[in-house]
């Protein structure tokens, strides 16, 4: 039933995958992030309390959430890594974490330029902000692992274990509004209720939200096309899709 | 259009520069992380042809050495 995956753990047909999603994903986020923000920065009403400074949520609301989404998926990634030892998932570690650090970071970044003029303060060490900071730290973390080794394999392995123990991170940030007294507001869209937000400034963030969704696949494709090749640079196949002549009968 | 006029819009009530700094911020972070992506990419083609010469290279030598022999042994 799952034979059909078996080639994917081959670099090749990976790559060739990626390959054909990669011009899709990038087209699809382009479209949905500019219509996303477009709309949200100039056609959404003004909120009756923060008035124009409340559009920054166009931005940091998605990046926040695909922050924690593309860390699950890099935890998913070490766990296929360390069990079934296979190369593949190894390297999307290596793709995924600086994608999720760079969401983490604008979530950070939006957030405290938000802070400012909203609570009065670029930052508070307050559950929401220092458990996604620890995110920032953890992806961080990652990336310094998979390459603090000469051998590539023992850093993807130390890399994935580090990967696995900071997935406890992600639910803490998620339920951190609910767990400690914080300046963060809660959850606005992912909830049972009705999403507490007007129709008219829900639209452009769910676009927004499917806009990162692309950005992050087609980024993170970006990365795990380039890591393939650089893992298997030595093969015919690989020089190949680099404009490299193979050689024949050498 | 929720505002009259486009310096409005860039005005944001008084927020222009919080709103403005946070989507320029981080629409720069992600297009690094884009051209970085693309200049890995270039540096791979550039590695690969290095490592082709460099097969080519070994191959020329070992051409090259096996004639000598080659010599040597007719002699």
């Amino acid at each position: 039933m799952w034979k059909w995956l078996h080639p994917y753990a081959k670099g090749e047909a990976t790559y060739r995958l990626l390959g054909a999603w990669l011009p899709w994903l990038s087209a699809l986020a382009a479209l949905f992030v500019a219509v996303g923000l477009g709309w949200g920065l100039f056609y959404a009403p003004p909120d009756y309390q923060q008035g124009d400074s409340y559009r920054i949520i166009f931005i940091h609301v998605p990046a926040a959430m695909f922050s924690m989404g593309a860390y699950t998926g890099m935890a998913i990634a070490a766990l296929i890594a360390l069990v079934w030892q296979i190369r593949t998932a190894e390297w999307a570690i290596a793709a995924i974490a600086p994608v999720g650090a760079v969401l983490t970071f604008v979530a950070l970044f939006t957030g405290a330029v938000w802070g400012k003029p909203m609570w009065g303060t670029w930052w508070e060490w307050d559950a929401r902000l220092t458990s996604e900071l620890i995110l920032l730290f953890l992806y961080i973390g990652v990336l310094a692992l998979y390459y603090a080794f000469n051998d590539a394999r023992t850093g993807a392995k130390a890399a994935a274990i580090l990967a696995l123990v900071g997935v406890v991170n992600v639910p803490i940030i998620h339920f951190s509004v609910y767990w400690w007294n914080s300046l963060h507001q809660g959850a606005t869209i992912t909830k049972f209720e009705k999403p507490s937000m007007p129709v008219e400034m829900l639209t452009p963030l769910l676009i927004s939200i499917a806009g990162f969704l692309f950005l992050t696949a087609a980024l993170v494709t970006q990365r795990l096309r380039n890591e393939i090749l650089k893992q298997e640079l030595h093969r015919p196949w690989a020089q190949q899709q680099l404009g490299v002549e193979a050689e024949h009968g050498v | 259009m929720a505002f009259d006029s486009w310096q409005e819009a860039i005005w944001m009530g008084g927020y222009g520069f919080y709103v403005w700094l946070s989507f320029g911020v981080s629409l720069l972070a992600i297009a690094i992380l884009v051209v970085h992506g693309l200049l890995t990419r270039k540096k791979l083609a550039a590695m690969a042809v290095q490592e082709q010469q460099r097969k080519q290279r070994l191959a020329r030598r070992q051409q090259q050495e096996r004639a000598q022999r080659k010599e040597k042994g007719a002699q």
